[in-house]
């Protein structure tokens, strides 16, 4: 049930691909092109577009984190976004704290969050392993609509101060603010990227791939499958309080079971089980989503329509469908 | 003010009626849901747009052929069912030797473009659907005010539902189909043509969530949305009730409209959350459901 | 051939327009709402249509001022509101937004557009904190808000004697503001509420809760909610047969469109209060029946009657001010009472609320209506003065 990555997408051989230096190189230099793309975003396209799409970038490489490389498909990702964008939100706001500690604290609870529910989740499997996550993040949702207090209820926190940078830096100008969502994201996706080649994430995909194998030789699988599952809410997390403070606002929208919904859409139309495919979804289904806004009720029909031809014809994800064109992962 | 104690028992048996009726709802769609996985190993996630289909295309044979509610009682469900049908052979397929969640991704799409379709032409504030008039008024059973309507579709839903578990778990065509679930390719060379098996039971599940459909117009409102929400609430049930367990699904259904009802006395906010709380206590105890078999 | 003719053309129009003027003003109008969702019917492109029909009413080109106007749907999504409107005023010019239903949005909206120092006029949005705690000097709200809703069936009801309550409430913020608001009305008023029960949202089956309501005797259930919401349980009451048991039901927010989806038969008798109505007199009927034209044969709600006449009046602001400068827009528009066809006379109010009159409606018979879309027949007018909330109450602090 949980094999769809190694069927389907070419993320079986990433495995070879550590030892391949040609590959290496190749992501390097990708890397490198994708900071000098992040350099260059902000003057070519609208800033806070830009930033939308890296606090998405994010969230979706998080979950691949889980889908491709641990196998687990949660439904239930939108609470650790959506209850550290309202933490980040909450505090930033209430407390006053600077956004770079709204943010961290935001992390840290989604963290926590994950680890709970982590924890009961990862005892099942395949699909019922994604429905118990839905039914967690549904009860996180109940709570953010049962707590106006705290959440706002459906008009969410709305005027969350920017503030300033270590308390110096003010971010209200959308440039400032730019910066350092660039660096947030960046050195996210390096932290996921080592994690997956560090021999932790080899053991994870060992045992994506076989569970009772990897269990034979000695890992304690479950271990394993939490921690990953924790790292995955982390970064999640770290994306939805760093959308927080980009929007200034934190809302339903995002606990919400369609926002868990997204993240998969992102995930497979860009490619499961790939390094860039995520970043690559998040940028066509932000920009679908902004730049389809003025069709109305064709946004649907759009949307469905390339869902479908996805499954049918690019299972792998348009990054997916790359690296089988150049036979190298990516 | 409504304190488990201040609820008068007669007030109480009323809401137990309401929740069973509301349940047969969810044992329809469920029951729909559950046949579908269970020989096509996919996720229908069209199921809640087919619903809406089935109330649509009943408010459609009203106003443009001039059949009344009996008449698309029968009418919808054949027609949502062959575009299921059609929907199976062209799309579903080709996928079916992948994955669960490529076939959910599938139907999620198709839901979408359903959805958008209709309210393209509908919009999105809904329709009007009146209750037959021989089935209008009710009546006084001294704790509450039965609609005859209500009446009807707890019998209707029960009468299809037993139909259904019938016709699967006690006739031949009902053991054929068991047998291409246990094991298609040993099915396939008994001799039974196992893809046409596959198409019609597509496309009588969908025809099972077109009745829900038609039987939800005159009450619910007829618009776009309705099937949305209500996917995600179904699913819980089947999985609850346990995948592809026939009548794990009807028995569940009812079951947790009641416990629904229930909520929406003691703890109105809640009820929309309450089947989320049992779906993890159930999964956390009995992994695979109240009634589905440990692979 | 074709690029001949419109230069022709651009140049004619140019030479026609120029004496009248001394320079030309280029305004860009944003119409932001709900284009697929639930709010659909009552905003979505009938609000476009509606700010065309200003600019087409108000002659901008023939007195030097230009009017672009562009539209997006928001999806009743705070963020992707917000995404846009910011979008729209950093990038894209837009000088005003209009409408935006759905108060989370709104209130996003509303902040930015005072970051950014441009206008919204709210047509869409039902929160009175968009021109109370969260006011802003460059917000304007048209049309109705949860207060005046709350003023409009709340008083009128306990006045005609429907002097106890019952609600059913959807479970949100909105809801809840409705309720409150309402409440506090009603008891004023001398009425009582004896019960209410919060409704999850969206919700689906009512019958439970009104099974409630009916257990409570009281003379009114006040229905806190909107949408889907609305229709399903006016629907289901008369399943029940709540009014015909003699309890009224009130609509406390119920648009047009909805009673249009429920069908007389299901809607008689409900109570609920517009600021609008295409059939009032001649003049709402000549612009309607303009409208509906252009709208598929619907008529329009008072969601789009408010963004036109919004539209009109900034119109009218920017020429008399002759600039498209906020502060002296805003200051123009507050200062001019409004005039307009759809809402008669009126005027805004220093922390942004327009002031006009509210109508309290109930729903005809079948056998009471002539044709389609006439549906209402008024039971009371409520005057601007007495249904909004006066400024010094509203909690907004803005100078005056």
């Amino acid at each position: 049930m949980t094999d769809l990555a190694t069927t389907e997408a070419p993320a079986g051989s990433i495995a070879l691909a550590d030892t391949d230096d040609s590959t290496a190189r190749l992501h390097r230099n990708l890397f490198i092109a994708l900071a000098a793309l992040l350099v260059v975003a902000p003057f070519v396209a609208y800033p806070v577009f830009v930033m939308k799409v890296l606090c998405f970038a994010l969230f979706a490489i998080a979950f691949n984190l889980l889908l491709g490389y641990g196998g687990l498909l949660s439904f239930g990702h939108a609470a650790y976004f959506g209850m550290a964008s309202y933490v980040s939100a909450y505090t930033a706001k209430q407390w006053g704290l600077t956004p770079e500690l709204a943010i961290l604290l935001g992390t840290a609870v989604a963290a926590l969050l994950g680890t709970v529910f982590g924890a009961l989740a990862i005892r099942r499997q395949g699909i019922y392993f994604a429905m118990i996550t839905l039914a967690l993040a549904q009860m996180v949702y109940f709570f953010s609509l049962q707590t106006p207090r705290f959440t706002g209820g459906e008009d969410g926190i709305q005027a969350v101060p920017r503030g300033k940078f270590l308390g110096l830096f003010s971010l209200a100008d959308d440039r400032a603010l730019y910066w350092l969502v660039a660096a947030i994201f960046l050195c996210g996706v390096l932290m996921i990227y080592r994690i997956i080649h560090s021999p932790f994430g080899q053991v994870c995909k060992a045992i994506r791939d076989n569970e009772p194998r990897a269990i034979s030789l000695g890992y304690r699988a479950n271990r394993y499958k939490l921690m990953v599952f924790v790292l995955s809410a982390t970064f999640a997390g770290l994306a939805g309080a760093t959308k927080a403070i980009v929007f200034q606002l934190a809302s339903l929208t995002d606990v919400y079971w369609t926002m868990s919904g997204e993240v998969v859409l992102m995930t497979l139309v860009g490619g499961l089980g790939t390094v860039f495919g995520p970043i690559v979804g998040a940028a066509v289904i932000v920009a679908m989503q902004n730049y389809l806004a003025s069709l109305g009720s064709w946004v649907l029909v759009v949307q469905g329509v390339i869902f479908v031809a996805c499954v049918l014809l690019f299972r792998e994800g348009i990054v997916g469908v790359i690296a089988k064109w150049i036979r190298k992962p990516l | 003010m409504f304190e488990l104690l201040g609820v008068p028992p007669q007030a109480l048996f009323g809401q137990v009626l309401l929740g069973l009726i509301n349940g047969s709802f969810y044992a329809i769609l469920s029951l729909g849901l559950a046949v579908i996985f269970g020989l096509l190993n996919i996720i229908n996630f069209t199921h809640g747009a087919q619903y809406m289909m089935g109330a649509f295309v009943a408010w459609m044979a009203l106003n443009y052929l001039g059949l009344n509610y009996w008449a698309a009682l029968i009418v919808a469900p054949i027609v949502v069912g062959a575009v299921g049908i059609a929907i199976e052979r062209l799309l579903l397929r080709r996928i079916a030797h992948l994955d669960h969640l490529y076939g959910l991704l599938l139907t999620f799409g198709l839901a979408l473009i359903i959805q958008g379709l209709f309210r393209n032409q509908y919009g999105s504030s809904g329709l009007p659907y009146a209750i037959p008039p021989q089935l209008s008024g009710g009546q006084n059973l001294g704790f509450m005010f039965l609609p005859n309507y209500r009446a009807w579709v707890i019998v209707a839903s029960l009468v299809v539902c037993l139909g259904t578990w019938f016709l699967i778990e006690k006739t031949k065509l009902g053991s054929y189909l068991r047998a291409a679930t246990e094991n298609p390719t040993l099915t396939q060379a008994f001799g039974i043509n196992v893809p046409l098996l596959v198409t019609l039971t597509y496309g009588f599940g969908v025809a099972l969530a077109a009745f829900a459909g038609v039987l939800a117009a005159p009450i619910y409102s007829v618009n776009p949305n309705m099937g949305g929400d209500l996917i995600i609430v179904v699913f819980a049930v089947v999985v609850i009730g346990g995948m592809g367990s026939i009548m794990g699904a009807i028995v569940t259904g009812f079951a947790l409209g009641l416990v629904e009802g229930l909520t929406k006395v003691f703890y109105p906010e809640g009820a929309a959350t309450v089947i989320f709380v049992i779906m993890v206590l159930v999964l956390l105890v009995k992994p695979a459901g109240l009634f589905g078999r440990q692979a | 051939m074709k690029l001949k003719t419109l230069l022709a053309t651009g140049l004619l129009a140019a030479v026609m327009a120029s004496p009248a003027v001394a320079q030309q003003i280029s305004i860009k109008a944003g119409v932001l709402n709900d284009r697929s969702g639930l709010y659909a019917d009552l905003s979505g492109e009938g609000s476009v249509i509606a700010a065309r029909m200003a600019v087409e009413d108000f002659k901008a080109a023939d007195k030097g001022i230009k009017v672009e106007i562009v539209s997006a749907d928001h999806q009743n999504k705070p963020d992707v509101g917000s995404t846009i409107a910011r979008q729209w005023y950093d990038q894209d010019g837009v000088d005003l937004i209009l409408d935006v239903p759905t108060s989370s949005v709104a209130l996003a909206v509303s902040q930015i557009t005072k970051e950014k120092n441009k206008i919204l006029i709210n047509s869409g949005a039902g929160s009175s904190d968009l021109t109370g705690k969260a006011c802003t000097p460059n917000t304007i709200h048209w049309t109705y808000d949860t207060y005046a809703l709350a003023q409009g069936t709340g008083g009128a009801m306990v006045k005609a004697g429907g002097d106890t309550w019952f609600f059913m409430t959807a479970d949100y913020a909105f809801g809840q503001a409705l309720e409150r608001d309402a409440t506090a009305v009603i008891t004023k008023a001398g009425g009582k509420v004896v019960g209410s029960v919060k409704t999850p949202f969206p919700g689906t089956d009512f019958s439970s809760f009104l099974l409630q309501a009916q257990a409570s005797k009281a003379k009114v259930i006040g229905l806190a909610n909107a949408g889907g919401d609305t229709v399903n349980s006016i629907k289901q009451a008369g399943e029940f047969g709540i009014t015909q048991g003699g309890q009224k039901l009130a609509g406390l927010l119920t648009f047009i469109s909805d009673v249009h989806a429920l069908g007389l038969q299901a809607a008689q008798g409900l109570v609920l209060t517009e600021a609008f109505y295409w059939d009032k007199d001649d003049q709402t009927r000549a612009w309607s029946q303009r409208f509906a034209k252009a709208n598929g044969g619907k008529m329009p709600t008072m969601v789009q009657a408010g963004v036109y006449a919004g539209m009109l009046h900034y119109l009218k602001a920017v020429e008399a001010a002759k600039t498209k400068d906020t502060a002296a827009v805003v200051a123009k528009m507050k200062a001019t009472p409004t005039d307009d066809a759809l809402f008669g006379k009126g005027s805004i109010e220093a922390n942004g609320r327009t002031i006009h009159d509210m109508y309290l409606y109930e729903v005809k018979k079948p056998s009471e209506s002539k044709g389609p879309w006439d549906y209402y027949k008024l039971v009371s007018t409520i005057p601007g003065k007495d249904a909004f909330q006066p400024v010094a109450e509203s909690g907004c602090n803005l100078p005056k």
